[in-house]
């Protein structure tokens, strides 16, 4: 089979630097324009294409490069990524339906709530290794659920309603009807998340995370706090979740415990390795992907997730590294192991 | 620099691995740790490096008690340790793999290319094979890569976990060949082997460990012609018990 991952690599390696902006600019042009390219060739019918462009696409892109920090960089599996989600959209619900805060105001306090439940979980679970990290990790995603359902102050199991929308930003306002102006904010954060990402991938932090992913011990014996970068993986996850459930919370306008059940951690996750674990490109587009199939073949109606279901298990067979995975010498990791 | 453990006690759980034994590495030494598979040798080394807390005794380098110090600190110290079996990044290239070894040192660019001027110099394969990921190297080469590796650091003592481990005879030679080189640099050398004949021959003094206990303490040549342990880790015999 024709190695697209390759293919691409070998093309990117030897282009230009014209070539290589040219395809940045038209790539970056291309998805911000997608709301303009509503029709029936790749739109989703059932549902609508601009709000379905916001979510789920663009909200599992963006969590899954969150979640790629920690589960792809420093190959800490964490099945509870939904808690940090929940945490930015309760933010934003809370602050937003009682002070006088707007959303600019709230984003940086969601993050940081995030941040810093991501330090009070992490610190005691990642002395943890392995199944046992995944299992409390689990565990965590559950309790921010169930407390959100039994504590009162935050609405119980209703939930939170009337939450406000952003202020005008450009002369755009940000309204359900129009999910446009929330699209390209999403879309913007990303790309700011993603320019991050790869900023830090080269740097001592990167290292830091790969030689930890590789050999825990041996990365501490190269002198890595392998412990203090853990901890800041999985802050530097919870952050991307926080902002992400922040502006999910904005757009939705209301929400209740339901929507952040495990089912968006497993998804989350089954983004990152679809799209090729540790290669923050190939996770956002695999994220694109799942996000987009089952509501382009929404017109299924009954056989839908089944259909789902064989597209996913046939890809991964063709591609168990996922579609587009991390650089080619990586791969001796799992052997190795 | 002085290394010294002082009645080293390790547990696994409920299991006593290391039962107080001591140990002193002085400057410009090459001290080997003799002792058959499960007798405590890595245990050892892991204590010393870090990875490993100390359930009772003392690690002492250079007057200072390091007990409580952490792993990723002691490689400052300039304690470095080439890991057992294959204890490099498989996934990293040969040049990135010997960039780690200097993670902690706030280099300047001139004393990671004079470092790795001399790791090549020691080791021409690696340059050879510098770009190529770490895992596709052979079983020698990643032993190279990790002494290599270890050696960036600059370290004052250098911890070598069985480096003759799965090897071909002949690169065992070359393996050997290269510690004495490294020590003759002046680097200090504590050795951990199964392969007694070889550490015996090129170390200084020699520790015998058995199940968590030093038994025997002398210098590298006398331990050569001892009875016990020829019978028990040189000759015929011991090709069968490893
Ligand atoms: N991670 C571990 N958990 C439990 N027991 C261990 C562990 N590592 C080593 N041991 C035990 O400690 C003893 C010493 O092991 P080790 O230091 O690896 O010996 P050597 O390196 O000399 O072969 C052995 O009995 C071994 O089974
Ligand atoms: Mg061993």
């Amino acid at each position: 089979m024709i190695n697209l991952r390759d293919a691409g690599a070998t093309w990117w390696e030897n282009a230009s630097k014209l070539k290589r902006r040219s395809l940045v600019v038209s790539l970056v042009v291309f998805i911000y324009a997608l709301p303009f390219l509503n029709n029936p060739l790749i739109n989703t019918p059932g549902s609508m294409f601009e709000s379905v462009l916001f979510y789920p696409i663009g909200m599992f892109v963006l969590l899954s490069l969150g979640l790629n920090i920690v589960v792809g960089k420093s190959g800490l599996l964490d099945l509870g990524f939904v808690a940090f989600f929940a945490i930015g959209a309760y933010t934003m619900g809370v602050l937003g339906t009682r002070t006088n805060l707007n959303f600019w105001e709230i984003l940086p306090i969601a993050m940081g709530l995030a941040m810093l439940s991501g330090v009070l979980l992490g610190a005691p679970a990642l002395r943890l290794r392995g199944d046992y990290l995944a299992i409390v990790t689990l565990g965590f995603g559950e309790i921010v659920r169930i407390v959100a359902v039994n504590e009162e102050f935050i609405g119980g199991a209703r939930g939170i309603a009337g939450i406000p929308t952003p202020p005008d930003l450009f002369g755009m306002k940000f309204e359900i009807l129009n999910p446009k102006p929330y699209y390209w904010l999403l879309v913007t954060m990303t790309l700011l998340v993603y320019w991050a990402v790869r900023r830090m991938a080269v740097r001592r932090p990167g290292r830091a995370w790969d030689a930890i992913r590789q050999d825990d011990d041996v990365a501490q014996l190269m002198g890595v706090p392998t412990f203090k970068y853990k901890v800041w993986a999985f802050v530097l996850g919870a952050a991307v979740g926080g902002a992400g459930g922040c502006l999910y919370a904005s757009q939705i306008l209301s929400i209740v415990p339901d929507q952040f059940s495990l089912n968006v951690s497993i998804l989350v996750l089954a983004c990152v390795v679809f799209g090729g674990i540790g290669n923050p490109f190939g996770v956002m587009v695999g994220a694109a992907i799942l996000a987009y199939l089952p509501e382009r073949i929404r017109f299924l109606t009954q056989p839908r997730q089944l259909v789902f279901g064989i597209v996913l298990v046939l890809i991964m067979n063709l591609r168990p590294d996922g579609l587009l995975p991390r650089k080619k010498r990586e791969k001796f990791e799992s052997e190795m192991k | 620099m002085r290394l010294e453990v002082k009645n080293l006690s390790v547990y696994y759980g409920k299991i006593e691995a290391l039962k107080g034994i001591s140990i002193v590495v002085d400057q410009g030494e090459i001290v080997t740790l003799i002792g058959a598979n499960g007798a405590g040798k890595t245990t050892t080394l892991k204590t010393i490096s870090g990875l490993r807390p100390v359930t009772s005794g003392e690690i002492i380098f250079d007057g200072v008690n390091i007990n409580d110090i952490p792993a990723y600190e002691r490689a400052d110290l300039g304690i470095s340790q080439a890991p057992e079996g294959r204890g490099i990044f498989p996934g990293m290239t040969v040049l990135e793999n010997l960039e780690m070894g200097k993670y902690n040192r706030k280099t300047r660019k001139q004393e990671m290319s004079e470092d790795l001027a001399r790791v090549y110099e020691l080791f021409p394969r690696l340059k050879e094979r510098a770009s190529q990921a770490g895992g596709t190297l052979s079983g020698g080469e990643q032993q190279m890569l990790a002494i290599g590796r270890a050696l960036m650091a600059r370290p004052k003592v250098l911890l070598l976990d069985e480096p003759s481990m799965g090897l071909a005879p002949m690169m065992i030679q070359n393996i050997f060949n290269i510690i004495t080189e490294i020590n003759k640099q002046g680097v200090t050398i504590l050795l951990v082997e199964q392969n007694a004949q070889q550490a015996l021959s090129r170390a200084h003094r020699a520790y015998v460990l058995e199940i968590g206990k030093i038994t025997k303490e002398a210098k590298a040549k006398d331990l050569l012609n001892d009875p016990h342990v020829k019978s028990a880790y040189l000759g015929t015999g011991a090709h069968e018990i490893f």
